[in-house]
């Protein structure tokens, strides 16, 4: 099976899994307890935010707050922020963020608060200036992804912080870097954004865990009610093995990163190449200048997406199209109808992500297995 | 070889998936999405819900076989829900099952089956096919009171080559055992009744919210044309029907017609039903051509017994006549012309012919 679906998830690493053993069985703890098992489990988690903070390059530890994942981070994130007491309410986002950040959104809207979509181009770029002639006397925040999860492109977070800064000193700016932490520098610095979403899975981490960065001062209404940890930001027994886990995955990730840009875009690259070369026609759907380095989604007119994925599976590729729903039925992707793509158009569009454990030539061997599947369709 | 099994969910597909993985094929089992709320989520309720497409997936899942979900909702929709809405709009009563059969399961189901790297669609329909030394025969199934032959009256030659049906050589109980035996989830699943887009409410409910039109009121009148009462719309009638007219006279009455452009239903004593013979569309033969013996046996309607009939060629028509008059022949029904356990072929019933 070659896995080239790293976007969706990927691979736990194995220095992550060592980290994440003892706490599942010696160090089992609950950190919110008296005793000496707690006070393990409650260092470990202790340990775990300040080493995210430093890699964040956060002021304080007490600024990452760890969450059940991305979704969840990306809903404290864009909900604590507009229905925290005291704010405006409204929010300003992107067509092609997210569901977690979409959703949030919308149900903002329904809740009364004014929400504004900004739009992207053809490619999935966005406007600094459309993102700040957005923001209105009612936002209160800005929600922009750093890279999309489907298209890879990368967006200039750190000039549109600085726009909406201008435009507004009161608003502040998310960041979902659920995608881009991987190959992208993600720091408070780099992205100037007061929260900052993370994953561990995408990271090779354990799967329901993640963080979110809160720039100190900012006030939160919490998502989740409860026992009142994390500061009261997320209620809910810490998963300690999984805390620790995601930490080690994104120190791993830090450490890797400019090995991984060049040897997973060098595969990237290479299958970019070959498939270019194979299957006449195929079109990429992120800018090249700004895209991150593992994403390769591309367009093959003439095939459909659907059968394309059922073939490519059982001629052992794994790859992604759109986003599937309940029943596990491809539906139509909103970030490529959000490019103004059409339905057949975007009936076409494939996903092939490479993650941290693939080398430059699996790039050109890829290719290969997948122009074989598409000439049997053509 | 490669099958693709179509799985719904329900325990004849499972097993049928499971006898070909038995018999050393390769499965590959899908799933049709053809159906979806306003949000596009899969209904909840009904036949083709989240739920059946998730017994499907964990069956496939135990057999250890890929599965997939296909997107036929626009197909679903234009081929089937529409021709169903239109169908009872005139005044007829469809069966959605057999377009959906003829279009999109049959067809643009079976043409996939190929470009998905597959050689033969198989089904879980109670029904046989054998391979003859002339043809393929379409052939009732074992169980007889699950046979669903009629809804298949469409296949032809090519269609039968290429499709599986391993379960119709069992009886339903058999196929329960088998499947209870292996351990599938689905084995004690009941049958599913209703129309499967349509869910938990009564197809009534359904077209009165798709098609309002068919829920514009109108008068009841008997086949003298007086008015006997009102109601709220056609769709709550159907040929033949006797329960719910709100009519009190002394004999027992049925609707024998349906006039949707005014909204009349016309109701009369049970010798007005009766029906000496039909005109029959869309008409297509197993063995490709007509047989040569006109005298074969016909089913008006899914749950029927076959009974004696004459066929006639008229232009591109065909004209059924009973041997006996028949009660409650609805156009929109399939006529499926059977001799002894074998299907001949059917079409759709146009017309009727009442006695003179």
């Amino acid at each position: 099976m070659l896995y080239l679906d790293h976007a969706a998830t990927t691979v736990v690493r194995p220095e992550v899994r060592e980290a994440m053993a003892p706490y599942l069985d010696q160090h089992y703890g609950n950190p919110s307890g008296v005793h000496r098992v707690s006070q393990r489990a409650k260092n470990a988690i202790e340990e775990a935010r300040e080493r995210a903070a430093a890699l964040l390059g956060a002021a304080r530890p007490l600024e990452v707050v760890f969450t059940g994942g991305g979704t969840e981070s990306d809903n404290l994130a864009v909900a604590g922020v507009a229905l925290a007491p005291g704010r405006r309410r409204g929010v300003v986002t992107t067509t092609t963020e997210h569901e977690a950040v979409l959703e949030t959104a919308r149900f903002l809207q329904r809740l009364g608060c004014p929400v504004a979509f900004v739009g992207v181009d053809r490619l999935g770029r966005l406007e600094p200036e459309d993102v700040g002639a957005a923001i209105t006397a009612d936002t209160s925040v800005v929600s922009v992804m750093a890279a999309n999860n489907e298209t890879g492109v990368v967006h200039p977070v750190a000039r549109i912080a600085r726009t909406v800064r201008a435009a507004d000193p009161d608003v502040l700016v998310h960041t979902d870097a659920v995608q881009a932490f991987l190959a992208e520098d993600v720091t408070v610095a780099d992205t100037g954004a007061d929260l900052i979403s993370l994953a561990a899975h995408k990271l090779g981490g354990p799967k329901g865990v993640g963080l979110l960065y809160v720039r100190d001062g900012v006030e939160l209404e919490p998502v989740l009610h409860g026992g009142g940890q994390e500061l009261g930001r997320r209620s809910g027994t810490h998963n300690v093995a999984g805390i620790v886990g995601m930490v080690a995955a994104m120190e791993a990730s830090v450490a890797d990163r400019p090995a991984f840009r060049a040897r997973v875009g060098g595969a990237r690259d290479a299958f970019e190449v070959r498939l270019g070369e194979l299957i006449e026609g195929i079109e990429r759907n992120a800018p090249v200048s700004a895209r991150l380095p593992q994403h390769a989604h591309v367009r093959i007119p003439g095939v459909e997406a659907e059968t394309l994925l059922i073939r490519l599976d059982q001629a052992g590729i794994a790859a992604a199209a759109g986003s599937a729903c309940q029943s596990g039925a491809i539906e139509m992707s909103h970030v490529l109808k959000a490019m103004g793509m059409t339905e057949t158009e975007a009936a076409g569009c494939v996903r092939f992500s490479f993650g941290w454990v693939n080398q430059p030539a699996d790039g050109p061997r890829a290719a290969e297995m997948v122009a074989d599947v598409v000439e049997l369709l053509r | 070889m490669k099958a693709l099994v179509a799985m719904s969910g329900g325990v004849d597909s499972s097993v049928a998936a499971a006898l070909m993985l038995e018999q050393g094929h390769d499965v590959v089992g899908v799933t049709l999405k053809q159906w979806e709320g306003a949000d596009g989520a899969m209904p909840v309720a009904g036949c083709c819900t989240v739920g059946d497409a998730e017994d499907a997936r964990r069956v496939a899942a135990q057999l250890d076989v890929p599965y997939y979900v296909l997107d036929y909702v626009d197909e679903f929709r234009s081929e089937v829900v529409d021709r169903f809405g239109r169908s009872y709009m005139e005044g007829r009563t469809p069966n959605p099952c057999i377009e959906c059969n003829r279009t999109v399961r049959f067809k643009a189901l079976l043409e996939r089956t190929h470009i998905l790297g597959c050689d033969v669609l198989v089904t879980g329909h109670h029904a046989r096919i054998r391979h003859a030394i002339d043809g393929y025969r379409l052939m009732t199934a074992v169980d007889g009171t699950k046979d669903q032959s009629y809804v298949l009256h469409m296949l032809g030659q090519e269609e039968l080559a290429q499709i599986r049906l391993p379960i119709g050589e069992m009886t339903k109980a058999e196929v329960r055992e088998r499947a209870a035996a292996m351990g599938l989830r689905t084995a004690g699943k009941p049958d599913s009744q209703d129309l499967c887009f349509v869910g938990h409410g009564d197809y009534r409910t359904f077209l009165r919210e798709q098609f309002p039109d068919s829920a514009r009121a109108g008068r009841i009148v008997d086949n003298e044309g007086h008015e006997l009462g009102t109601h709220r719309g056609t769709v709550d009638f159907t040929i033949g029907q006797r329960k719910g007219l709100g009519i009190a006279v002394g004999e027992p009455r049925y609707v024998i017609d349906i006039e949707p452009r005014t909204s009349t239903v016309v109701i009369g004593k049970r010798r007005d039903l009766e029906v000496v013979g039909c005109d029959v569309d869309q008409v297509s033969f197993v063995a490709g051509s007509a047989p040569a013996e006109p005298e074969v046996t016909v089913k008006v309607r899914y749950r029927s017994r076959p009974v004696p009939a004459r066929l006639e060629a008229v232009g591109s028509r065909w004209r059924v006549d009973f041997a006996t008059p028949q009660l409650a022949v609805a156009p929109g029904q399939a006529a499926v012309f059977y001799r002894g356990e074998e299907v001949l072929g059917g079409g759709i019933i146009d017309a009727t012919h009442r006695a003179a």
